[in-house]
């Protein structure tokens, strides 16, 4: 920048001097670059960030409600579910540990015990021991129009919900 | 004709003329040439020409740093060759490691050193941060290098997570379920604050790393991807910024005075490079930073070629007959195939991540998220925090250095086992207060206590010695011995359902 004139600026000179065109075109430029930069880094952070998840959906049948006698409590293996039946109606109640999902496993005294990191619950799923921060979760049972029974894993519901059959 | 005559003296050439343009130095046979050698080769040129001989002393660096580097090559390549049968789906994984256990030509073997190199790795890494620290190697320009240091060492870990996800047994089934479930922990506060509808960071960390709302196929491969793409390539890199910012800052730290005692050069003035130096000697031998020979002459270096070679290369030797030995008498584990309704009883971690397991066993979020980020951060301030260069490059900065070192480990191991002998004994809040809400635990759990009993304990060492440095070896010491203490405890005295047993022995049956 060569002013070698001493004169004060006009008032719009002034304004005009802040921000020379040149500089201008290259903060536009680097901005520009920077902008590049955010919108790569951003486009491929999103890739990963699923919008739809595989699964067939968290709705699983566990059969007609004859299968279960009044007073029972029954072990679905392969879906980490207990099912109670009794005077009232049904109940699913989850055996996934609410601390960090390992599986908790029944004792003979009713109580679940998670083998991870020490979790108890007594037998309605209360904590009492242990770092799990909130008590088993009951999940929504209910009826398809064959009569077979569904529960859904991702609806939990209140522990005195059940459904009369 | 000429033109063709050329053709016949070059090819007659070629043996010279091949070796010139692919080597840029002469021949080797002078300390010089050496050198230059070491100068203008890109494989060598990583090393200065000239090494300190304080550096050189075993017992200044026990050559950790080169040896956790001489692990990571060995876990490349071991690694490469793994993935030519490592299969990474759900249905195949599992059958693809049994494969290279009973099948593949020396698939064991790779799979042992894979493993072993894997575990030596995490130790040297901790021995190097150690040794790094109660040295004071991180004083003046090596702040961010520190910095650096424990990113390397967070990615040393998350390697070795990710790496024992993939055979898809079972330790590697529940690891990614507790893993992908401590990322999800953010919940147990946003949970209590009741905002998880809005704002849910964890459940979306969950979502990032599983790709699915279950463990599976998804999350499988996106571990894979992290194991064999990502992680190495970013720890590549930030490793070789760590070790060019070693030799822009003059090497391996060392005591500012250690020329003094050393004395005078038992060379006794002689040229250092008596087979009439060029005039390249001069740029040669002097490096960039303060702690580099500037203006004082190489005295008490020693060419590193062939000094610090040869000391490289045994310690390759040895990491790796090492390593041999480990694979060929200790098979790597394989549990039984995942089983996404039992997990083993007890369902424990490898060693390195028991002590983590501990305070997870404690608060999920206060062990697995917030103590390790606490930890992390800290340790990165260090150098900023303590910005004292007396004693730095020497082990504890001197003999205070080692009584705080002393005390400060006396206070920590009785602390670690006073408060894991009552969390045994009494129990925690919930026995006592059966309803009480769970960030109350979240904030006050034995983790918690343990983090701000050694922050008192540090800042007091500061206060009464008038020493940042020394609050920061009370600190460092204080989170080592802990770290040891819970990794024993967790490895020897936990069993089924995570409770306390002196021995297996007393372990109850399972059914």
């Amino acid at each position: 920048m060569k002013d070698v004139e001493k004169k004060p600026l006009q008032e719009s000179e002034r304004f005009a001097s802040e921000v020379p065109r040149r500089d201008l075109l290259g903060l536009a430029a680097f901005w520009s670059f920077i902008g590049t930069g955010v919108v790569m880094v951003a486009g491929a952070l999103r890739l990963p960030m699923p919008s739809v998840f595989p699964e067939t959906g968290s709705k699983f049948r566990i059969g007609k409600p004859d299968r279960y006698a009044v007073g029972s409590s029954t072990r679905i293996s392969d879906r980490n579910v207990l099912v109670l039946r009794d005077g009232g109606g049904f109940r699913a109640l989850s055996l996934v540990c609410t601390h960090l999902g390992c599986i908790s496993q029944r004792e003979e005294s009713g109580a679940f015990v998670c083998p991870c990191h020490g979790s108890r619950f007594d037998a309605t799923g209360k904590v009492v021991e242990g770092p799990a921060p909130s008590p088993l979760r009951y999940l929504e049972v209910s009826r398809m129009p064959s009569g077979d029974l569904v529960v859904d894993r991702d609806r939990p519901v209140p522990p005195d919900r059940r459904l009369a059959v | 004709m000429s033109a063709l005559g050329d053709i016949g003296r070059n090819l007659r050439l070629l043996p010279s003329t091949l070796r010139g343009s692919i080597v840029r130095h002469g021949a080797v046979g002078s300390d010089r040439a050496r050198s230059q050698a070491v100068f203008s080769n890109f494989f060598l040129h990583v090393h200065a020409t000239r090494v300190h001989k304080h550096s050189l002393r075993p017992s200044t660096t026990w050559g950790l740093g080169v040896v956790a580097l001489i692990l990571f090559g060995i876990l490349c390549v071991t690694g490469t060759l793994l993935m030519v049968y490592y299969k990474p789906s759900v249905a195949d994984a599992y059958d693809s490691v049994k494969d290279l256990a009973f099948v593949v030509p020396t698939g064991r073997m790779m799979r042992n050193v894979h493993r072993w190199a894997a575990h030596g790795m995490v130790a040297v890494v901790l021995l190097h941060m150690a040794r790094v620290f109660y040295t004071g190697s991180y004083a003046g320009p090596r702040a961010f290098n520190w910095v650096l240091g424990m990113v390397l060492l967070v990615l040393t870990l998350g390697l070795s997570f990710t790496g024992y996800l993939l055979p898809w047994d079972q330790l590697a089934y529940w690891a990614i379920t507790i893993g992908a479930n401590i990322a999800q922990s953010p919940r147990e506060i946003t949970d209590a604050l009741g905002v998880t509808g809005t704002f849910d960071p964890g459940g979306m960390t969950r979502d990032l790393l599983l790709g699915a709302s279950t463990v599976g196929q998804e999350a499988l491969i996106r571990f894979y991807v992290l194991h064999v793409v990502v992680l190495p390539v970013a720890l590549s890199v930030i490793c070789a910024v760590h070790i060019w910012r070693i030799r822009k800052d003059g090497g391996i730290n060392r005591p500012v005075d250690i020329d003094l005692e050393l004395g005078p050069d038992v060379r006794g003035g002689r040229a250092i490079f008596p087979e009439g130096s060029g005039k390249t000697y001069g740029l040669m031998a002097l490096v960039e930073g303060r702690t580099a020979a500037v203006d004082r002459g190489p005295e008490h270096t020693v060419p590193s070629w062939p000094h610090l070679f040869q000391a490289q290369m045994l310690l390759l030797v040895l990491t790796t007959l090492a390593m041999l030995a480990l694979g060929y008498f200790f098979d790597a584990p394989l549990k039984e195939i995942a089983n996404p309704a039992i997990p083993e009883n007890p369902a424990k971690a490898p060693w390195y991540f028991l002590g983590l397991q501990e305070l997870v066993s404690y608060s999920a979020f206060a062990g697995g998220i917030f103590i390790p980020t606490i930890v992390v951060i800290g340790l990165m301030l260090i150098p900023y925090l303590d910005r004292e260069t007396d004693g730095a490059g020497r082990w504890f900065a001197g003999r205070r250095g080692k009584r705080v070192a002393l005390s400060s480990a006396l206070f920590s191991a009785l602390f670690v086992s006073g408060l894991l002998w009552f969390t045994v004994e009494a129990g925690w809040l919930r026995n006592w207060v059966p309803d009480i809400p769970q960030l109350v635990i979240t904030v006050f759990n034995p983790g918690t206590v343990l983090v701000v009993a050694f922050a008192a304990w540090s800042l007091g060492t500061v206060h009464r010695t008038g020493s940042t440095r020394m609050g920061a070896i009370a600190l460092f010491t204080c989170f080592l011995i802990a770290f040891a203490i819970m990794t024993y405890f967790a490895t020897y005295l936990r069993g089924p359902n995570w409770g306390f047993y002196w021995s297996a022995s007393d372990w109850p049956e399972l059914h």
